[in-house]
Parts: structure tokens; sequence; C-alpha cells
């Protein structure tokens, strides 16, 4: 079955009509963006250290089976049970069958995006399992039947009033309370059940060190500890990039996070996992998915140093317009459009498209991928392997060869008054409708650039020598 | 120093004005500008839209075009960006890699290579705002971003603020993208129009009377959010403030 691509454009369209909503998402991110601002001008070193982050990474990326493997064989000697997963049916299979042996019939997760790039809580949920989100955002997100639309703060695009609608449908609360410290107390007051009589507890996490067989987790909610500590058994979904060589790599990397995310120096809790409590289990599964094959892909394989902030998001003029689920994908955003690809080359031809290439994303970057020329390069590709609309291509493809052959492109413009008509409809590709749609036309004038130098400056130079 | 003139395809048949300053800023001092007759454009639309090979025969034309001048100068910073960076569909001759190194954005090639500063001639009594494209700041460099916490510096406005009468104004988001970016504006086009109205509001409300910038196909974009949604701003390329138009 040949897979529609997102339409990304549409729904962009379509969150753009909600006035309320699109004000406060391109507000509230725009005031994250300037938050980071402040804290990169308080750290005279943040330049030295988005270059120490980038260095540290692609020499990790370069070495990954070796560090991977320490990293195994110092968590085996912590006491953690280490999994790996080749693809999203391998790490869910995995999941299963770890919760299936301790009987454990309710999980209560922390965000993790690789869970939701593996689709997890739809393979165990038909199984049995009852999976709990316990980050503020993503319950709600859950609840609503949602992905996360911001790697970060993933119901950003959600105003208080849709979080009592749906808490009122989903905890019997007041529809009409949207006090954030009530909305926040009900879910506290619902979730805190849960957390305590669960089976088994996930979290994702930041960074893995391979030298000490430690991954570290970084909220804001605590959430994460809960879901790790309560219930006696841990398993923790590690994206195979995630990986740093030693302890003291990690500094770079935790000074960098929060302030790129959040514009706050330090998360609220990083916590440091090295192992079972007594009379726990802890299980890593280490998920491959894709991310050894976009390894080797020359020209994109460095977007595997991302380290999930959401900068590139929270700067991206595209992505405060459009909201994160118009593109349909797991990770939006700046960085989804270069990652989701390689997913699926045809669902997402679309995502490296919806940008401007402005550039801000790369700028913002605290591990310097170069996020827009990425973009840049994938349309190529992507041209390249047909995923672009047929009209698009063959009105490339006439330009072209027009632009080519300056006889024919002036032929064709032969006379001001042709030229006047016929340039705007060929210079805007004939697609004049989406551009009069919200904007008015260029104003026409009376007299190209070329015919002018050819009336005022080449006769004038032919009268000159003729004298 | 033999100056070839690129003047691209929105300013040849939109904006013939900014064009004609161009060349008359350059002829003020002193430069020997051409104008070659056969060009057309330099194959950015094709490259952006991932149809690299679609401009092939328009950068071979270019180079045909502009190979024998010492600079290449265009009142344009998204162009000069692509023959810089991108100008690849073609084999990289000798004479592709002069064009390229020599291809220049008018404000740069005024304030780097002939080191101008002076405009005794030019007088705006008005308010504006500068633009910067995202072409000119982030892939030419022409000024300093906001996401690098970079020392300030701006190149167009070292130039600017040498006109007589001349004030600014700043808005919020002053290097946040006006969303036209190419065949973005038609593919994306809610997403284009809504960032081209923001930019315009927020020069607006800083109190700009005139949106001022090196690269027409922004201001055009601009220009017709404004137009439609009834924003009280005009608009002008940089080559005419500083050739010494007063409006």
């Amino acid at each position: 079955m040949k897979v529609k691509p997102v339409n990304h454009a549409r729904a962009a369209e379509e969150f753009i009509k909600d006035a309320p909503h699109l004000n406060f998402h391109d507000e509230r991110l725009w005031d994250l963006r300037q938050k980071r601002d402040q804290q990169m001008h308080i750290l005279p070193e943040w330049q030295e250290l988005r270059s120490l982050a980038s260095q540290i990474k692609e020499h990790t990326l370069a070495n990954l089976p070796e560090y991977l493997e320490q990293f195994e064989a110092n968590a085996r000697k912590n006491g953690i049970h280490v999994h790996w997963a080749a693809d999203a049916a391998e790490h869910n299979r995995i999941v299963g069958e770890i919760l299936e042996k301790h009987g454990a019939r309710s999980l209560i997760k922390s965000k993790s995006m690789v869970t939701e790039e593996c689709s997890m809580r739809d393979y165990l949920e038909p199984r049995g399992v009852v999976v709990t989100e316990t980050d503020l955002g993503e319950r709600i997100q859950q609840l609503d039947g949602q992905m996360p639309s911001h790697i970060v703060v993933p119901a950003v695009h959600k105003l208080t009033p849709d979080v009592a609608k749906i808490f009122a449908k989903y905890y019997n609360t007041d529809p009409n309370d949207d006090d954030p410290n009530s909305l926040a107390w009900s879910q506290r007051l619902a979730a805190r059940p849960v957390i305590l009589t669960a089976d088994a507890g996930m979290t994702g996490g930041n960074f893995i060190v391979a030298e000490t067989g430690s991954f570290v987790v970084c909220t804001n909610e605590g959430n994460a500890d809960l879901s790790a500590t309560v219930p006696g058994l841990h398993i923790a979904t590690l994206g195979i990039e995630r990986l740093v060589p030693r302890m003291a790599d990690l500094g770079v990397f935790v000074r960098l996070l929060s302030r790129s995310a959040l514009g706050s120096p330090i998360t609220q809790y990083t916590t440091h996992f090295h192992g079972p409590q007594k009379g726990s289990e802890m299980h890593v599964v280490l998920v491959d998915n894709g991310r050894s094959h976009r390894l080797g892909m020359e020209e994109f394989w460095t977007s595997l140093k991302c380290i999930r902030c959401g900068a590139c998001m929270n700067t991206c003029p595209v992505y405060r317009r459009s909201g994160g689920l118009s593109y349909g994908a797991v990770y939006s955003g700046p960085i989804g459009a270069i990652i989701d690809p390689t997913f699926n080359e045809r669902k997402y031809s679309t995502l490296p498209f919806a940008s401007t290439m402005n550039g801000s994303c790369t700028n913002v970057c605290p591990v310097k991928i170069n996020i827009h020329e990425q973009l840049y390069k994938w349309r190529r590709v992507l041209a390249e392997h047909h995923e672009l609309p047929f009209v698009k291509r063959e009105i490339m493809h006439m330009a072209g060869k027009l632009l080519g052959q300056p006889k024919l492109y002036r032929a064709a413009v032969n006379g001001t008054e042709t030229a006047l008509q016929t340039l705007p409809r060929f210079l805007l590709y004939n697609w004049m409708n989406p551009w009069s749609k919200n904007r008015e036309l260029p104003h026409p004038v009376k007299q190209t650039f070329h015919s002018w130098y050819k009336e005022n400056r080449l006769k004038a130079q032919k009268k000159g020598k003729t004298a | 120093m033999k100056i070839g003139l690129f003047v691209p395809c929105y300013i040849d048949a939109f904006f013939p004005k900014t064009g004609v300053a161009t060349l008359e800023l350059l002829e003020k001092f002193g430069q020997d500008v051409d104008y070659p007759m056969d060009q057309t454009c330099c194959g950015q639309p094709m490259a952006n839209s991932g149809c690299n090979r679609d401009a092939a025969a328009a950068e071979a034309l270019f180079v045909r075009n502009f190979a024998q001048y010492d600079a290449i100068v265009m009142p344009s910073g998204s162009c000069a960006h692509h023959v810089r960076d991108n100008f690849d569909a073609i084999p990289q001759t000798d004479e592709v890699r002069h064009v390229r190194r020599n291809t220049y954005e008018l404000v740069e090639f005024l304030h780097d290579v002939l080191n101008v500063r002076d405009f005794p001639w030019a007088e705006f009594p008005h308010k504006v705002g500068l633009h910067n494209s995202c072409g000119t700041l982030r892939a030419l460099r022409t000024a300093s971003m906001s996401e690098l916490g970079e020392t300030p510096f701006s190149k167009p406005m070292d130039l600017l603020s040498r006109v007589k009468g001349i004030s600014f104004a700043t808005p919020k988001r002053p290097d946040e993208c006006c969303g036209f970016g190419g065949t973005f504006c038609v593919t994306e086009e809610a997403v284009s129009a809504r960032m081209g109205l923001d930019k315009v509001r927020d020069h607006h409300t800083a109190g700009a009377e005139y949106i001022v910038s090196a690269d027409s196909s922004c201001m055009m974009h601009q220009q017709g959010c404004a137009e439609r949604a009834g924003v009280p701003i005009r608009f002008i390329h940089i080559a005419e403030i500083l050739n010494g138009t007063r409006e």
C-alpha cells in the first residue's frame, strides 16, 4: 500500500485559523526562545560548550559499537538487565515479555519519545496492560488521543480551557475551572493512586554513560523518579544515540540541555540511575530502530547528535505558526523534518519543504547540527527519488529550461507589456491563487529593468559612438 | 575593477527602480559597470525546490555572462548566497569558481570591498525598520545574529546610519524570518502569509514608516501582506535610499 505524504500545509492552515491558539502558541514558544537567549548571554563559554558537545557526540557516534558494548558490560556489572532492540516491534515485544514475566498489568511511564516512536502503547494495551503517562503534558495528550506536539512541552498547543474540558471528561472535574493550579492538582489526585499501585515503571533516558554503565533522566515534575522507584520494576527505553563516553562529558550536556530547552539553568530533577534498588529489578532496552541506518547516511548522520532539547522548534517561525501536530510525526519542527524522512521517505517527503530555511534552528542547536543545510539536502534527495508533487516537478523542469536560454526567455516576454503580464505569472510559477489568498500582488510597473537599460544605456552608448 | 551587474528576476519585473539605483550607486563610486543583456536567473528557485539538476542551464548561462568580470554585484542577498554557497549543478571549473568567489550582495560589496561609508547625496527623513533577509543575515552574515549572542554589528546599518535625516525603529523580533522562503510562499501559503503579516505588524508597532531591506523578494511578500491587511507601511530597497531617493 502506498502511504500518503503528510499534508503539512493544510494542517497548518487549519491551525492558523484559530487565532487564540495560534497567538498563544507563537508567544509561549518565543518566550522560551528568549529565555534561552538570556541563559546564553550569562555564559560566556556558550559557543565553546556547543563546540565541545558537538565534538563529543561526533566522537561517540564514530565509535558507537565500542561504547555501546562498554556500556552493556558496565551496566550488567551494576546489576542492570540489558536488552537490544533492532526495531520498534522488537522493542515492544521485549517490554511486553518483561511485563508478562512479572505479571504486570499496569505500567506508569514518564515521557519518552522513543516509546512514542515505537507506538508502544498501541502494542501493550490490547495485551491487557494499562499504560498511564505521568508527565502532565504527556498525560493530557494521552487522554486526548493525540501525539505529543513538542519534544519538551508536549501539550503546548493547548490552552488551559482545553485541558479543563479534557480533565472534566476523564477526571469528573469542573469543565469551567481552567485555573492552572487546580488543573495540576486534579492531575496529581488522579495520578498518585495509579503511581502507588502500579506494577511497573518506565522511563526514557536523556544520556547514557558508557564508562559507568549508568543513565540519566532529566525532568521538571519528578514523575520519572516516582515511575522508576515506586513499583520495584524499572524498564528504561534508550535510543542508542543517547550515549556519551564518560561521566566527565555529562557536565557539558547537562549545562546545555535545559538552558536550550526552557531557558532554565538546569532541570528540577537530574537523576542518575546506576542500578536497581535492593529487591527491585532494572531493565534497559537499547533501541536502534533505524539509527544505525541513519548513521550510514553521509549527509544526514549528524542528526543523531540531537539531545532533544526542542530549541530548534521554539525558534522556528514555521513551527510556531503551524503547531507540532501538523507535522504528522512523533518528531516535529526542524529536527523532525530531517529525522522523519529517515523513517519513511514518502510519508514525510513534504516536511523538508515546510521550512523557509532561514537557519535560525542551526544557530540555536546546542550540538551544532546543521539543520537548515540538511533540509536543503533532503529536498534534493526527495526530488531525485521523485517524492515531489508532479506539477511542481514539471514547473521546475520547464523553468530550468527557459531560464537557461536567454533568447527564449526574452522572446517569451517580448515587449514590455507582454513581459509585465507574463513575468509575474511565470515568476510565481503560475501559482497565483495561493499567493493572492492572503496577499496583494506586486504593483505593475511601466518598464522592466532590462528594457530600461536597453533604452537608457545601450541606446545612449550607440549614440555616443556615432556622434 | 570591471563589475558585472546582476539584476534578479523579481527586481527586473517588479522593482526596476532598485536595479537603476544599484547601477547608479556603483557608478557614483566610480565603478565601471556592465549589465550583460543575456542574463536570466541564478538558478536558485530550482535548486531550492530540490530540483538541482534543473538549475544547471541557468547556472551555466550565469557563468557565461559573468565569468569575464572582476566582481559580480547584485542587490539581492539570497541570490548571492545561492551563487556563493550552493551553485553546484554544473561542474566546478576555474570559471565557475571565479564567479562564485567574486559574487557579492550590494551592501557587502559597498561595505567590505569598496569600503565606502559616506553618501553625501543621500537624505531620507523617515523612521525606517531594517529587514535583514535570512539569506543576507545568516548565510552571508552581513549582521550579527541574535541566536549566537555575538557582539552586535550590522553592515546595512553602518551604511544607512550615514544617510541624512534617517531614524530607526527596532521591532521586537528583529531577525525573525518574514516567511517568503522562495517557493515556500506558495506551497505553504497560510504559514507564509501569517509570518509576513506578523513581521510588518511588528515593524509598524515599533513605529516604522518604511521597511528597508537588501532583498526585494522579502519585501514583495511583506508588501502584499501589509496591503491586504491594511497595515500602513511602505517599502524601499536599501540601494534606493543610499542612492539618494527622497520620498
